[in-house]
């Protein structure tokens, strides 16, 4: 009995890895900047190049940090939902305009709605690198202390903002 | 005679120079030129996961690449910008995995499996030799053996 029952049972546990292989999503790829102080920079700001940007200043708050650009276009989809995050005023959220035109980025919010308080104009992406970002749009949750305590990859989905980064900013804000 | 020796003597030249132009370095500084393509072909690019850095054509590959050439050339070591890149995108960007704790069953899965299969192998001829050994002939047996053998005799001619 045992001869079949070996097999068998091997059988099982390589169905059961590959089952958990297909389920997960090969782009998301861990990032090593999790409880990681969030890489300082200073740039100018999208819509007033004059004044500067730097998450320095945001010290002692619980704030996004949302990468964006309008030739992105899954920062599309999540954007409506972004914009309801912005009228609620639960989180505040700021925008890095990833490897952009200042042009094309403000005809785009202007178009659809500019739900970031402020954002940083990174048009040759060294921020982003950084930043570890390989595929806008990406979010970055980052606490009083100025460290990165949730990133999300792809577009924000409600379920994901609900389950996950609200609770979390909520607990970092206690 | 003599004015065909010296056109080819002027073709020659002139080949030799064209050669020599083609032959100018296209890159600022071809050492660091050799030093990318090596380091880039050990990592991955991002956004088309099962391409080198140095053949993907994605955006931030090149980003990468133009930040790893002047990484080259502000005088940092290829460990260094290994470290660099890998404090921002973590481990999958090596296209050799680290042996790490957490790699362990990648690197050595291979050879526990070889083994465990030899050791199967080995019990198995073992037991198949024993079986050999211990099986001998029934009384049954040998009686089917001579009837066989008697009625093979009868069949042949004389």
């Amino acid at each position: 009995m045992s001869r079949f029952l070996i097999p068998l049972a091997l059988f099982a546990g390589l169905l059961v890895f590959l089952a958990i292989g297909l389920r997960r999503d090969p782009h998301t790829v861990p990032s090593p900047l999790i409880n990681k102080p969030a890489p300082a920079f200073q740039l100018p700001q999208l819509h007033e190049q004059a004044k500067s940007f730097s998450p320095q200043e945001m010290r002692g708050k619980v704030w996004l940090l949302n990468v964006w650009a309008s030739w992105c276009i899954s920062c599309r989809e999540e954007h409506p939902l972004l914009l309801e995050l912005a009228r609620s005023q639960v989180l505040p959220l700021y925008g890095l305009n990833y490897k952009d035109q200042r042009s094309d980025a403000i005809a785009w919010l202007d178009e659809l709605g500019n739900p970031y308080l402020i954002s940083a104009a990174d048009l040759d992406g060294r921020v982003g690198i950084d930043y570890g970002v390989y595929g806008a749009p990406e979010t970055y949750l980052i606490d009083r202390e100025g460290i990165i305590r949730f990133k999300h990859i792809g577009p924000l989905t409600p379920e994901v903002l609900q389950s996950k980064v609200l609770p979390l900013a909520r607990e970092l804000d206690k | 005679m003599k004015r065909f020796a010296l056109h080819l003597l002027l073709l020659f030249s002139l080949a030799a120079a064209g050669g020599a132009q083609t032959a100018q370095p296209l890159a600022e500084d071809p050492e660091i030129e050799k030093r990318l393509q090596a380091l880039s072909h050990e990592l991955r690019c991002l956004v088309c996961q099962n391409e080198t850095l140095a053949e993907s054509r994605a955006g931030l590959a090149e980003d990468l690449r133009r930040e790893i050439r002047d990484q080259m050339k502000a005088g940092k070591s290829d460990q260094e910008i290994i470290a660099f890149l890998t404090a921002r995108y973590g481990d999958f960007v090596l296209y050799r995995p680290r042996v790490t704790p957490t790699t362990y069953l990648l690197w050595f899965g291979p050879f526990i499996l070889l083994a465990v299969g030899l050791l199967v192998l080995y019990r198995q001829l073992k037991q198949r030799r024993t079986q050999i050994k211990q099986q001998s002939l029934t009384d049954q047996d040998r009686r089917r053996l001579e009837e066989l053998l008697e009625a093979s005799n009868e069949k042949e001619p004389a």
